[in-house]
């Protein structure tokens, strides 16, 4: 089967890809492994030692290709890229590497881009040893029967220790690791013996050429000039251009306008077959009518099997994002609208808040997501945003007649969160959280798990670090939990989680009045017990972020309409300059220029200025 | 129509950059230099006057201050031969002020029958403080005994003398202030200007406090009690406050500064002098290159001006606000609605004026005293749009 590439008129470089693919010529694999343990790193090692990127274009982490990704040194999108590489039997291969995101939020996108491949490199740093993230992605790995092939990385450092992480990857994670490659991702140590194990260790793909096209679609995203991107894994069959082809899941039809593979950089070829990681763009507009994990198959006489199907990723994070400037409302929409086309698992609807104005409610995979969002929003669009405290989704069981089943209702905002007299009882989500731990830490993170409402499960040790497994509400975790944990255990501490249903639990609605009006952009669920001890903590937090006013301003925590905590912020009194004379009218106009500046980036309630950062500072908590 | 200048008067700012010594807390400008070359000031000052002069052709001056730096430590034949071109350029108001700062040490007190002689009619003098352990702490190159020796040879020659004092300073209690603040007040004749110590950014004691090492100053509720302190016993003695940090007896305020406070026309001729003065029926905002080298070559050059813009009527009615609702009187707002075209929001007067910082009397607007005392706030507020 011969692929011949077909140059792009604005490729600069002319292609010389000539596949000669035979399935026992391929390998897939992806890499995984804890945050900073050095899989961007590898991944530019591997690229740069098969000669895929010229010397002069290799940048730094170049799969990681949203500013955000390279800026922050984290992947939030999964990457591709195919690589040629030699092995020592003198016969040339195809590597094709996907890079997943290691981040907790991104759990789902790790599932399915794993199965689009057949094994995995399992990267631990050797001077730390198996984390959380660690645990959490190689559970992926084992789940999509991948052959594991573990890489001892940083071997360059002299605190590396192979032999204790390589007894620990087979205590904690029951996998053989006595010939774990030794590898510096920095040095380029053990490069070549890394692409030669996955030749050796990693087993070929299967499929049949001469079936019906079947490939799966493994993500999507939105260019500008080409539409959307649709990242294929070919099954069985092969995927031409031009070919007219049925995504199964809606039965909608597409015309291929393109085929082509990723070196990083985009290069197209007529055809992909079996086994094969490539793309396809078929002039579709819009990321949401592509479904990850979807069957894509011939228009006519298609396969009728379609791959087993993927739960799409939901959002379990919701918050209000508003321009904090009001008349960028429709800026702001713009922008979202924009985002959602390369972001399927971003959710948003228009929200009015007394408070704030017109805005949206927006769902996230989790607080990572909603930062990269609000991030963008802001950098890209150049929108300054106002962020509500984040909230999960509650389940809310109202009152029923005699005989009736309770409808539920989802909550996604506490703004909304109807009459208590009507509600028969409420659940909430939790989630089972993994905690890695250096040993003297142990006794603070049982401690910020107990306060935050945590049933313990296990407790365990591998070598100096514990693990830890904890049932816990998931709005316990969401806002500033992983901050917490970093800050308790200086950093050592590694953590991920994953969501395990709903549970009945006493909660109740909070709202904070400030200045005897209530400010629903405050509000926030909390439990029953826990809710006098937060409404004080708050209360307290609130009268350092708002800014003392020319009155003294009563802040307040209330349950219904009982007051459950108070602070008063003094009035200002001294804000004058003492001296001033011609010279001054200059100069203390630019101070009032800025005063009236600072002004309206804050809102107003009632006649008191809030400023932005406080509706999501004012709950973070220092215990 | 009267062009708005005619409100506030017209008066000449005339700044004379140099200093024996530079206080740590001071951010005018002003330095030490070991030669000044008095002639050639004279020189250029008289050359500034001539060129001003002409642009403001014909107008009553009201009023003169020389500022600083330390003018006292100009010579008196230079004071007065400016003086005697001053009254050649412009017709002079009847009650013409001409105000000279001084510093109250050994030196200057020699000098003030000299500047009397001159034309001088007003001294004010920076005696800052009536401890000697404190005037130590703000860098003061005088004794307290000094001070009030030349503040007596001073008012021996002058029917009008004033002084300044900081106050809200290190480690200084309310009961500390109230009795110097007395003290003082026995001394005064009919004015005083007692101002909050400040802390600029740029100067010794700015960079003392980001670092943390200033210690001791007060906290705003403490600066806020002794401000009021200051208001009540200053109205015992029958000085009123009239403005933010100046209290005078009824008719003795200083022409000079109310001129700035009125939003009036001022030119200033000096190094980093600022103007705002009314040139073909546009105002405009003006300052002098502020390094006197430069200044001096500038002027050598016909002019010593580094920025004139015209001033937008919207900017002119928020300084107008900024400068008048720190007088005791207030601001005209039919005077600030005519230069902004847009009245004062209603509803922020009215919640003004219900929490006590403002109030109306006929077309004036006035900040009350707790009012003056978080003007900046007071400020953004009701000019915010
Ligand atoms: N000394 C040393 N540093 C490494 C090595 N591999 C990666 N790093 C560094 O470790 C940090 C995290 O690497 P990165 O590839 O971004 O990790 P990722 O989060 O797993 O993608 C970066 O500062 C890398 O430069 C290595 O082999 N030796
Ligand atoms: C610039 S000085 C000129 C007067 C003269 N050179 C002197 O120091 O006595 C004018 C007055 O401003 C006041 N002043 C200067 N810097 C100040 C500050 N940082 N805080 C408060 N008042 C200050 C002092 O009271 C001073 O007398
Ligand atoms: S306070 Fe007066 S004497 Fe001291 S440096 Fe400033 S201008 Fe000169
Ligand atoms: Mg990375």
């Amino acid at each position: 089967m011969a692929y011949v590439a077909e140059p792009l008129d604005q490729q600069p470089f002319p292609s010389h890809i000539r596949l000669m693919t035979k399935l026992s010529k391929i390998r897939n694999f992806s890499i995984v492994a804890h945050i900073d343990h050095g899989k961007s790193t590898l991944a530019d090692r591997l690229i740069q030692e098969t000669g895929t990127v010229e010397d002069r274009d290799m940048k730094e982490q170049l799969l990681d290709s949203m500013d955000i990704e390279r800026e922050r040194g984290i992947t939030i999108k999964a990457n591709t890229v195919r690589i040629e590489f030699k092995a020592a039997d003198g016969e040339t291969y195809i590597l094709n590497l996907i890079d997943t995101p290691g981040h907790v939020d991104f759990a789902y996108e790790v599932s399915r881009s794993m199965r689009a491949v057949e094994g995995s490199l399992l990267v631990v740093d050797s001077t730390q040893g198996v984390e959380a993230q660690t645990l959490a992605n190689v559970y992926h790995a084992i789940e999509a029967d991948h052959e594991i092939v573990p890489v001892l990385n940083k071997i360059d450092l002299p605190a590396s220790d192979c032999d204790r992480v390589a007894e620990q990857i087979e205590d904690v994670i029951g996998i053989d690791a006595t010939g774990a490659l030794q590898v510096s991702a920095k040095t380029g140590q053990g490069i070549r013996e890394t692409l030669q194990s996955v030749v050796d260790d990693l087993p070929a793909p299967e499929g049949d050429i001469d079936a019906p096209l079947k490939a799966m679609l493994v993500d999507s995203w939105y260019d500008a000039y080409l539409g959307v991107i649709v990242l294929v894994r070919i099954m069985d069959g092969t995927l031409k251009k031009g070919q007219r082809v049925k995504f199964m899941s809606n039965n909608t039809l597409h015309s291929v306008d393109r085929v082509g593979v990723f070196r990083p950089e985009m290069e197209m070829v007529d055809s992909l077959g079996p086994g094969e990681i490539g793309f396809l763009t078929a002039s579709i507009k819009q990321v949401r009518d592509t479904r990850v994990g979807d069957t894509i198959t011939n228009d006519r006489n298609g396969t009728t099997e379609a791959l087993p199907g993927f739960k799409p990723a939901q959002p379990v994070v919701f918050c209000g994002l508003f321009p904090v400037d009001s008349s960028e409302f429709e800026d702001l929409r713009d922008a979202i609208d924009k985002l959602a086309l390369n972001d399927a698992s971003f959710s948003f609807e228009m929200e009015t808040s007394a408070a704030l104005g017109f805005g949206f409610r927006c769902g996230f995979l989790g607080l990572l997501h909603l930062e990269v969002i609000r991030d963008r929003i802001e950098r890209e669009y150049n929108i300054e945003l106002i962020t509500t405290a984040p909230s999960v989704i509650y389940h809310i069981y109202m009152k029923a007649k005699e005989g009736e089943e309770p409808e539920m209702i989802e909550l996604h905002n506490p703004a909304d969160m109807p009459d208590m007299s009507k509600v028969d009882h409420l659940e909430e989500p939790r989630i089972k959280a993994t905690i890695l731990v250096p040993d003297e830490y142990l006794g603070d993170v049982l401690k910020l798990c107990q306060d935050r409402r945590g049933i313990q499960e296990d407790l365990t040790y591998a070598g100096t670090r514990a693990m830890v497994v904890y049932d816990l509400p998931l709005n316990e975790v969401v806002f500033d939990f992983y901050d917490r944990l970093k800050s308790v255990t200086k950093g050592y501490a590694s953590f991920d989680y994953q969501m395990i249903g709903y549970r009945e639990d006493q909660l109740v609605k909070m709202s904070v009045l400030v200045n005897d009006e209530p400010v629903d952009a405050l509000s926030t669920m909390v439990h029953r017990d826990r809710a006098e001890q937060r409404g004080r903590a708050m209360c307290e937090k609130l009268k350092d972020l708002i800014p003392r006013h020319m009155f003294k301003i009563p802040i307040q925590a209330a349950i219904g309409g009982k007051v459950i905590a108070r602070e008063t912020l003094s009035a200002l009194r001294k804000d004058v300059t003492a001296k001033c004379y011609g010279g001054d009218a200059t100069r203390k106009k630019k101070l009032l220029e800025k005063q009236k500046a600072g002004k309206k980036k804050m809102r107003q309630f009632g006649r008191v200025d809030i400023p932005q950062e406080a509706f999501i500072s004012a709950l973070k908590m220092d215990d | 129509m009267a062009e708005d200048w005619q409100n506030g008067g017209f008066g000449l700012y005339i700044h004379w950059p140099f200093c024996q010594a530079k206080c740590p807390y001071c951010d005018f400008n002003s330095h030490v230099s070991r030669e000044i070359d008095q002639s050639r000031w004279l020189r250029a000052y008289l050359s500034e006057l001539d060129r001003v002069g002409s642009l403001t052709k014909g107008r009553v001056l009201n009023s003169v201050f020389f500022g600083g730096g330390t003018p006292s430590l100009m010579d008196p034949d230079v004071v007065a031969q400016i003086i005697e071109r001053i009254r050649a350029t412009w017709p002079t108001a009847n009650d013409l002020e001409i105000t000279l700062e001084a510093n109250p040490g050994s030196v200057e007190a020699g000098r003030f029958a000299a500047y009397r002689q001159g034309g001088v009619s007003r001294v004010s003098m920076g005696i800052q403080a009536l401890n000697d352990r404190d005037l130590q702490r703000l860098g003061r190159i005088h004794s307290v005994d000094e001070a009030k020796a030349a503040f007596d040879i001073a008012r021996k020659s002058f029917d009008r003398v004033s002084f300044d004092l900081i106050y809200a300073r290190q480690d200084q209690t309310l009961n500390d202030w109230q009795t110097e603040l007395r003290e003082a007040l026995s001394m005064a004749i009919d004015h005083l200007s007692l101002y909050q110590l400040t802390i600029e950014t740029g100067t010794a004691f700015g960079d003392r406090y980001a670092k943390g090492k200033l210690r001791g100053l007060p906290e705003d509720d403490l600066a806020a009690d002794m401000y009021q302190a200051t208001g009540d016993i200053c109205i015992e003695a029958g000085l009123e406050g009239y403005e933010v940090s100046n209290y005078a007896k009824p008719g003795s305020e200083s022409i000079h500064n109310k001129i700035y406070w009125r939003y009036g026309d001022y030119a200033g001729i000096g190094p980093g002098a600022h103007a705002r003065l009314t040139l073909n029926g546009q105002r405009h905002a003006i300052e002098c290159w502020r390094n006197p080298d430069r200044w001096l070559q500038a002027v050598d050059t016909g002019n010593g001006e580094n920025v004139k813009n015209p001033i937008l009527l919207t900017d002119q009615a928020d300084e107008m606000m900024m400068m008048g609702l720190r007088l005791r009187d207030g601001v005209d707002l039919k005077r600030w609605e005519n230069l902004s075209g847009r009245p004062l929001n209603p509803t922020t007067l009215a919640h003004l004026q219900d929490i006590g910082m403002i109030r109306q009397s006929g077309d004036l607007l006035i900040a009350t005293q707790d009012g003056r005392m978080v003007l900046n706030t007071l400020l953004a507020e009701i000019l915010v749009e």
